[in-house]
């Protein structure tokens, strides 16, 4: 049992899920606190999905306990429901029935009452910028507004966690910043988010820790910049004001690689400050005179691809 | 119970609403219905038209078949309106697979299971609804076979025992359509699957007497459920004396109900494979 004082809004022990004979969750742990967005990153079929349908109780983990906003997930799952919300990949909105009525269902099920229920409704038509569209067939909704009501019709229940299972994927740019706004303020509104998505960069802009699933195992977990920092490829660029200043850095250097037309040096490192602080004090033992200094970390691509990187297996198991 | 409940939105109750939950729900099958009346539409033509072929078409000649005292149309449009009116239940419930079945390929439904709501709510919601599509199909296939000269003689007492007859006949085959409708893998088999019901009227004593049909066909037709609930119509509607087979009709149904509702109650529960 958790001996913590401020109990994770999602805590997994173990997680393990096979399809047949197909491993598709091999123990997993997650550990999600409260208020915080959790981001879930990995390719297709790498598990995001089955992760979230275990947690949100769709289907049950054939190992593993998890607890969802206090609850344990095998043992109240009527409890977990009543405090989550699940906003999946392929959206959840009834098609034949407009918008508002789509969202009126929802405060039906919610045992709204009745003035409650219309002002919930329209709150929520205003709040994603669906009113002109309130009275039309969800089926005629463009992939944006759909996932917009599908978001407006978890948030009628005021959900402790919500689960966002890929949520921007096949969005065009605009309509995915949109959905990232309406994500952060979700967050400032104190409740937890768990993500999944195969953007890196959707992780990068909106999580406050990002887990790495590959072929159902976590291969790395932490913050963007920790993540970053866990991989080859960052360095130091240096430039110089003039080439004396870059054949002094050379020589004291050595290790790098030279631009002559930018005088500059690329120097690798891992960005860390014990890092940089060497750096700069062998450059200041020699009085080196550096014009410009700036850290260069991998961008989670880097990371995700030196991460998740398997080539032989990908030959395995494409059909 | 839970003693850490995490402070935030007022916790919800952790009690369930299966009445309130099942009105939603068949509020939203009956705006379904509503919004898209076409398949309605096709589901009541099809009892309509398969009355006017049997009556104008095939009614002269089976008529003088029945043996009866004045024989022709008329008698025979008297003796397979009970036939016609339960094919109009097998064809609604055809439509409650379908429906039930395009539910099932829907996101939405995913939602309802995540939510903290009373699961068979979704279930019912398509039961009610399809009881309520079937009792108004009912009243428009009735209403023509009387146009076009079919003269029950049930009085008051036994049109109102045919309507609850009726109602106990669909919900059974309802549920038996919302167990079809979640087995079945696309829309396209929804609409297969059924077929049996809407074919098994004909192996019955619905449109010719069994004691017209060759020996193994006779005994299918004498034991299979539909006859005797031909058979009851035929008494309350035709003040004929309805022996064991109202009895026999209410087993069948109590039987299809339960058979039904406990297949469908599984099949919902079942996890989703992917």
């Amino acid at each position: 049992m958790s001996s913590k004082q401020s109990r994770p809004a999602i805590a997994a022990t173990g997680l393990r899920k096979s399809f047949g004979d197909q491993v598709v969750l091999d123990g997993l742990d997650l550990d999600v606190r409260r208020g915080t967005v959790f981001a879930l990153l990995g390719a297709n079929g790498a598990g995001k999905t089955t992760t979230v349908k275990i947690l949100s109780t769709l289907i049950s983990a054939d190992a593993g306990a998890a607890q969802v906003a206090g609850h344990d997930l095998a043992g109240e799952p009527d409890a977990v429901r009543a405090a989550i919300g699940v906003t999946g990949q392929f959206s959840a909105v009834d098609n034949l029935i407009t918008g508002e009525e789509n969202l009126l269902l929802m405060a039906d099920l919610h045992h709204l009452g009745r003035g409650e229920r219309r002002r919930r409704a329209a709150q929520l038509l205003d709040r994603f910028d669906l009113t002109d569209a309130a009275r039309k067939p969800a089926s005629t909704y463009s992939g944006g507004m759909r996932r917009r009501l599908d978001l407006a019709m978890t948030l009628v229940g005021n959900p402790q966690v919500i689960f966002l299972d890929e949520p921007t994927t096949g969005l065009d740019p605009r309509s995915r910043r949109n959905m990232w706004q309406i994500i952060r303020d979700l967050v400032a509104d104190g409740v937890t988010i768990f993500l999944t998505t195969q953007y890196l960069e959707e992780a990068d802009e909106l999580a406050d820790r990002i887990a790495v699933l590959d072929h159902g195992r976590l291969v790395a977990e932490g913050t963007a910049d920790e993540l970053k920092r866990r991989i080859p490829g960052g360095h130091v660029r240096l430039r110089f004001a003039d080439p004396q200043g870059l054949d002094a850095a050379m020589s004291v250097l050595g290790q790098v690689s030279r631009d002559d037309d930018a005088l500059a040096l690329r120097v690798p490192s891992d960005g860390s400050l014990r890092a940089l602080k060497t750096l700069i004090g062998r450059l200041d033992d020699w009085a080196i005179e550096v014009d410009e200094l700036s850290v260069h970390t991998p961008d989670l691509d880097d990371v995700f691809l030196a991460l998740t990187a398997n080539p032989t297996d990908e030959k395995v198991t494409t059909p | 119970m839970s003693t850490h409940v995490l402070p935030g939105p007022a916790p919800v109750g952790l009690r369930f609403h299966p009445l309130r939950d099942s009105a939603t729900m068949l509020r939203r099958n009956l705006r379904h219905m509503l919004r898209y009346p076409s398949m309605t539409v096709t589901l009541v033509g099809m009892p309509i038209v398969f009355l006017l072929l049997f009556v104008y078409v095939f009614g002269g000649t089976l008529g003088a078949g029945l043996g009866g005292g004045s024989g022709g149309r008329a008698e025979y449009a008297n003796y397979v309106v009970p036939a016609i009116i339960l094919m109009t239940v097998t064809a609604t419930v055809q439509g409650t697979a379908i429906s039930v079945a395009m539910d099932m390929t829907e996101g939405v439904i995913a939602r309802f299971r995540t939510m903290h709501i009373a699961r068979v709510s979704v279930l019912t919601g398509h039961v009610l609804g399809s009881v309520i599509q079937a009792m108004i199909s009912l009243a428009i296939v009735v209403g023509v076979a009387l146009l076009i000269g079919v003269r029950p003689t049930a009085g008051l007492g036994a049109w109102l025992a045919t309507a609850g007859f009726l109602m106990v006949v669909a919900f059974a085959l309802v549920w038996l359509a919302v167990a079809l409708g979640q087995v079945s893998k696309s829309v396209e088999t929804a609409s297969n699957l059924p077929m049996p019901l809407v074919l098994l009227p004909f192996l019955s004593s619905g449109f010719v007497p069994s004691e017209s049909l060759p020996a193994g066909l006779r005994w299918f037709a004498e034991h299979q459920p539909f006859t005797p609930i031909i058979e009851t119509l035929r008494g309350l509607l035709m003040n004929t004396p309805l022996g064991n087979d109202a009895w026999l009709a209410l087993g069948w149904c109590a039987v299809i109900a339960l058979g039904g509702y406990l297949w469908s109650k599984k099949l919902f529960n079942r996890e989703f494979s992917r």
